[in-house]
C-alpha cells in the first residue's frame, strides 16, 4: 500500500555522456534519489527534437523508479530552441541511424556503470525514436526491455532507404533479445494500421516475446498532450501498459 | 512519423523575424510533421540562414491547400510582373 508520508525525491539535470565515437554530447537525466538500486531507462525523443515533453517524460519514468538518461541526439547540430535545432535536422533528412544507435549504446554504457543502477536497462522511444528503439534493441543487444511508441519506418520499401538510414528496422526482427512492448494508435498513417500488422507478422515468425496495444480513436503521438493529437483516455491507458510492462520486465 | 520528405532551394533574399531583419540563404522544404498547426503532417517553409545558426529561421506552416494557392499565387504574380516589364532579377546593392 502506498504510503502518503513516505520519502520521495528526484535529481533531474543536464549531464554530458560519451556518445558515437566518443563524441561529448548533452543529455537530460533524471533519477529517484536513494542508494536503489534502481532499473535504467534511456528515453529517445522524437524527430521533432528533444524538447520539453521529453524532459517531463524523462521526470516521469524518474518519479516512477527508474534512472532515466535522455541523450540530445541533436547535439551536433547546434544551439537552439529544441524547435529550431529540429527544423535543421528535419531539413538534413534526420540523423544517421548509425550515429544515433552509437549515441544510445553511450547512455547505455553509462547507466550501467552507476553504482544504484540495478543492472537491468530498458528503452523507450517514440515517432521515430520508437524507430530507433527498435534498431538499438536489435542491433545494440544490451536492453532487457523494449517500449516502441507508434515507430515509423520500422517497415521501409527498398526505395525509402537512404545513406543515413540503409536497412530497414524490420528486417533485425530476428534479433531482438528482450521483451517488447508496442502502442500504436488505428488511425496513425505511418505506421499505418498494414505496417503495424507486418511488424507484428514478423515478431510472431521470429517467435519473440511481444505485446502490442492497437487504440481505436486514436493517430500518431496520442500521449502528447501539447498536441492536438492528445487523445486523453488511450493515453492513460497506454501509460499504464508501459509501466506495468517495466515493472514486470525490468524490476 | 517522421516522413523525410525535404528539398533545399539556395536563394537570395531577407526575412524578418522579431524586430530584426537578416539575410535568408536557403529555404528548406518539407512535408513532414509540423511544430504548431494542428495536424499530422503539414507543408512546412523554413527560411533559413545556415551559416548563422538553427535560430536564423522564419517558420511557416501550410495545409496542402493553403500550399498549393501560395504557388499559384507567387507564380500569378511572377507573371504579371513580367507582362508589365517590372521584373528584376538581380539584387541592387551599394556597389552595383
Amino acid at each position: 500500500m502506498y504510503q502518503t508520508n513516505q520519502y520521495e525525491g528526484m535529481i533531474a539535470e543536464t549531464i554530458t555522456m560519451q556518445g558515437y565515437k566518443g563524441d561529448t554530447i548533452n543529455a537530460y537525466s533524471a533519477r529517484p534519489l536513494g542508494a536503489g538500486p534502481f532499473p535504467g531507462m534511456v528515453l529517445i525523443h522524437h524527430a521533432p527534437g528533444w524538447d520539453e515533453w521529453y524532459r517531463e517524460c524523462t521526470r516521469k519514468f524518474a518519479h516512477n523508479g527508474y534512472v532515466t538518461i535522455s541523450p540530445n541526439l541533436y547535439f551536433r547540430d547546434g544551439h537552439g530552441t529544441a524547435e529550431d535545432v529540429g527544423a535543421k535536422v528535419r531539413a538534413a533528412g534526420g540523423v544517421p541511424d548509425d550515429q544515433v544507435l552509437g549515441d544510445l549504446d553511450g547512455a547505455n554504457k553509462l547507466l550501467r556503470s552507476l553504482p544504484y543502477v540495478s543492472g537491468k536497462v530498458g528503452v523507450f522511444g517514440t515517432c521515430s525514436g520508437g524507430r530507433h528503439g527498435f534498431l538499438a534493441a536489435c542491433k545494440n543487444k544490451n536492453y532487457d526491455a523494449l517500449v516502441e511508441c507508434w515507430g515509423g519506418n520500422v517497415v521501409q520499401k527498398p526505395e525509402e532507404l537512404t545513406p543515413k538510414r540503409p536497412v530497414a528496422p524490420i528486417d533485425y526482427t530476428k534479433d531482438l533479445p528482450c521483451p517488447m512492448i508496442g502502442i500504436f494508435g488505428n488511425d496513425d498513417k505511418s505506421p499505418a494500421p498494414d505496417q503495424v500488422n507486418r511488424h507484428e507478422e514478423e515478431l510472431k515468425k521470429h517467435g519473440k516475446n511481444y505485446v502490442f496495444h492497437r487504440y481505436d480513436g486514436a493517430g500518431h503521438g496520442f500521449f502528447y498532450y501539447d498536441r492536438p493529437a492528445y487523445r486523453q483516455e488511450q493515453a492513460v491507458d497506454g501509460w499504464k501498459k508501459v509501466l506495468a510492462f517495466l515493472e514486470k520486465n525490468l524490476k | 512519423m517522421c516522413t523525410m520528405i525535404t528539398h533545399q532551394a539556395k536563394i537570395e533574399g531577407r526575412g524578418k523575424s522579431g524586430e530584426d531583419w537578416f539575410e535568408v540563404r536557403e529555404a528548406n522544404v518539407s512535408y513532414d510533421h509540423p511544430y504548431d498547426l494542428p495536424l499530422e503532417h503539414a507543408l512546412n517553409i523554413d527560411f533559413v540562414n545556415e551559416a548563422q545558426g538553427p535560430g536564423a529561421r522564419i517558420a511557416v506552416e501550410l495545409s496542402i491547400d493553403a500550399a498549393r494557392k501560395l504557388v499559384q499565387t507567387i507564380e500569378a504574380v511572377l507573371a504579371q510582373a513580367e507582362k508589365q516589364g517590372v521584373a528584376e532579377d538581380r539584387l541592387q546593392t551599394a556597389h552595383s
